[in-house]
């Protein structure tokens, strides 16, 4: 049965487009956007600028893209390798921390800037925003695999499990990192605030710059993007879909388990760690209590919506999750209660969203929105086999009377 | 000779995997030994509450550890079903029995409380495992475990629904004081979860060990293909698991509510992490395993938290997710559970 199948799907595969088709139509894209919010909606009628305000903001934009950043991270542990990792918001918050760190005022003991556009009068560690990125990207890295290191010859449920309690402690660190020992890691609840403007060519990017930091983050997702589809098609990315699909054939074939699993984390991990910079910059401060489990739910839902393991789909699982979650349900629910006079807090629903939209995906279209061929296989291979079972039953049942 | 540097590598590591476990044990022991010589009865009373978090703590444990045993799923729903259990509790004996303080009537609804709420978890899990875990039996195991998510999700919506977004406090039925022994003091409230705990566990343990239903539970867990073959109805022993799991963290919800007093709808997380750690230290499939797990952690977590030379309660999640990744680097089978090899 499963030699039918994989026959239907091999002649239903495209040849793979080509790394310059959706780079430009990327490109295309994220041009047309910017186009629209910069020199279209000033010119328009003040109705529909605040259609435009209610339903799209810009900086709800920026904020989808950090979580497209992310989610194209977890896509690589989930959707390539099939390592679930349920606490990756500890990456986000290691990233987030670490441009607390280095570009604010926050180590005020220490007088350091380095291509940074703040007055060099301000105490603490002020880098340039692209060496933060870096930094942040090689520390989330380092955590990646030292998590990972002693963890992934676990099964996969239990991998699942101690990356959730990682995911639980590094955020209780930070919370309560105010007095370790007298060393003030992370300044508790009260959190990092303000974090430096970006400087771009010698201009501050101030919070209202979105337009601005909407080029650098589609720049970093469509980096994330690259990197993705290149390890995808090398030697790294078929090892990574070998283990997936079955990791003890993998291993006798000769892949090696733990660095393929490791690297798979890392580059999760660089992600993860990329987000949370941009994220820093975004909210222009770094907050302990925002580090929560929903997070990680969050960004498993975008990869699983949109399509593990595809590039696309996740991409647009998560422009839609996040819009969703920032403006498009308090928005929608506004203009239902006003349409219909009711009373209904709808962000108050986003447990019930989330849950149901989980659970529905699971079991009527697993392979998400956008579905990655060799997954959609993968998922429904046992198919037949529940179709075939009933009649069975029904023949012994019959020989039995 | 490759097989020899294999051996060689193999026996290093496990000696250095035992060095860091005695280095551990040794450290555990002198903290111990310390805070026992600082202050012997709050020591004693410490470790007195932290037992009776431990077998809260092993009601929960045992459901997770009884669905993994029998299908390998991780049911994230379980802490959430703890949960609704201590809000169900709740509304029963306050508000709709309108009973808040200790009397003779307040013991009677308490039982009859019990017996709701064991029946109100397991009609949900049954529910829950009928509706969705049942169909994604096959599918490859990610699927099942990301639904256990998102029923996790909506459990708790329906818990956010009914208990509101805060802490709630209840007033308990149990008699408030405590029983002095050598100037240690032990609160009633946590004997009377003993005298309520044991006896539930000793009802399971006869359940699994004793009757025709436990047998085929243990044939179903040991190869589903099989059972079948033998006659076992395995759809009907997956789901009389479920309710036997969902009846105990009903249990569970019960003690939690009546002894803490509260509720609140993000607590089935947070406890039933716990709970799975505990599920998993014990050795993940084996009864007392979870038992024994749960009591290590319930006392660990009540020696940091209450002990004068101690991390205090603010790092309590740490320790306990640090004890169960330490635990999983270097024992990944639990303290009771036995090695498996993959079967192909």
């Amino acid at each position: 049965m499963s030699i039918i199948t994989r026959k239907k799907g091999a002649s239903k595969k495209k040849a793979p487009a080509s790394q310059r088709t959706w780079s430009i139509g990327f490109l295309t894209l994220a041009v047309a956007v910017y186009i629209f919010y910069t020199y279209i909606v000033p010119h328009t009628p003040d109705g529909f600028q605040n259609q435009i305000q209610t339903w799209f903001p810009p900086s709800a934009l920026n904020e989808a893209l950090v979580w497209v950043i992310a989610a194209l991270g977890l896509n690589i542990v989930v959707g390539y390798a099939g390592l679930l990792d349920l606490g990756f918001v500890a990456f986000w918050a290691i990233g987030g921390y670490t441009a607390g760190w280095f570009m604010s005022g926050f180590f005020y003991q220490i007088n350091l800037h380095f291509g940074s556009e703040s007055a060099k009068s301000f105490p603490g560690i002020h880098l340039s925003f692209w060496i933060v990125l870096l930094l942040g990207a090689l520390i989330c890295a380092f955590f990646g695999i030292l998590i990972g290191a002693p963890t992934l010859r676990l099964k996969s449920d239990y991998l699942a499990i101690v990356t959730l309690g990682f995911g639980e402690i590094i955020p209780q660190v930070f919370v309560n990192g105010e007095n370790i020992h007298g060393f003030n890691l992370s300044n508790g609840t009260k959190g990092i605030s303000p974090v430096d403007n970006i400087g771009l060519f010698g201009k501050r990017l101030g919070p209202f710059d979105l337009n601005y930091k909407y080029m650098i983050f589609v720049f970093m997702a469509g980096l994330m993007v690259f990197i993705s589809l290149r390890l995808r098609s090398g030697r790294l990315g078929r090892a990574w879909l070998a283990i997936r699909e079955d990791e003890l054939a993998a291993s006798m074939m000769g892949v090696p388990l733990m660095k393929t699993k490791l690297s798979a984390y890392a580059v999760g991990a660089i992600s993860g760690g990329l987000a949370g910079v941009a994220y820093a910059t975004h909210v222009n401060g770094i907050f302990a209590e925002r580090f929560q489990f929903s997070i990680s739910i969050i960004l498993l839902a975008m990869v699983v919506l949109g399509g593990m393991g595809n590039v696309w789909g996740v991409m647009v699982g998560a422009l839609l999750i996040a819009w969703v979650n920032s403006t498009g349900l308090p928005a929608l629910g506004n203009e239902i209660n006003s349409t219909f006079n009711t009373n209904i807090n709808f962000p108050s629903y986003t447990f019930l969203i989330f849950g149901g939209l989980l659970i529905l995906m699971m079991l009527f279209r697993r392979e998400g929105i956008l579905p990655e061929s060799r997954l959609k296989m993968v998922l429904h291979e046992n198919d037949d086999d529940v179709e075939n079972e009933a009649p069975h039953r029904n023949i012994s049942e019959e020989e039995a009377l | 000779m490759a097989g020899v540097t294999y051996k060689t590598r193999q026996l290093r590591r496990r000696y250095i995997e035992r060095a860091f476990a005695t280095i551990a044990v040794v450290g555990a022991a002198f903290w111990l030994i310390a805070n026992l010589i600082k202050s012997p009865t709050q020591f004693f009373e410490v470790t007195f509450t932290g037992l009776s978090n431990g077998i809260l703590y092993a009601l929960i444990a045992l459901g997770y550890t009884l669905v993994y045993g029998i299908i390998e799923l991780i049911n994230f729903a379980h802490g959430d079903l703890f949960m609704l259990g201590g809000l169900f509790s709740a509304h029963f004996i306050t508000l709709w029995f309108g009973q808040s303080v200790p009397s003779a009537v307040g013991w009677g609804v308490l039982a009859l409380c019990l017996i709701a709420v064991m029946v109100f978890c397991a009609t949900i899990n049954v529910a829950i495992e009928r509706f969705a875990y049942r169909r994604l039996r096959r599918a490859p195991k990610l699927a099942p475990l990301i639904t256990a998510v998102g029923m996790s999700f909506i459990l708790q919506f329906v818990g956010l629904r009914w208990n509101g977004s805060g802490q709630k406090i209840w007033p308990s039925l149990l008699p408030t004081g405590n029983l002095s022994i050598f100037g240690v003091r032990l609160p009633y409230t946590t004997i009377i979860s003993f005298a309520i705990t044991i006896p539930v566990l000793l009802v399971l343990t006869y359940i699994v060990t004793r009757t025709k239903q436990g047998k085929a539970m243990r044939a179903t867990a040991q190869d589903q293909d099989a059972s079948r073959l033998m006659g076992i109805n395995v759809d009907r022993t997956i789901s009389f698991t479920f309710g036997l799991g969902g009846a105990l963290a009903g249990a569970a919800g019960l003690l939690f509510e009546q002894t803490r007093g509260l509720t609140s709808y993000n607590l089935g997380f947070q406890l039933g992490l716990i709970a799975f750690t505990a599920a998993v230290m014990g050795g993940i499939g084996n009864l007392q395993g979870a038992v024994l797990g749960a009591i290590i952690i319930g006392v660990i977590q009540g020696l940091n938290d209450g002990l004068p030379i101690g991390l205090g309660q603010q790092w309590s999640n740490t320790v306990v997710f640090s004890i169960l990744i330490l635990l999983m680097v270097f024992k990944p089978t639990g303290l009771l559970g036995k090695p498996t090899t993959e079967k192909v």
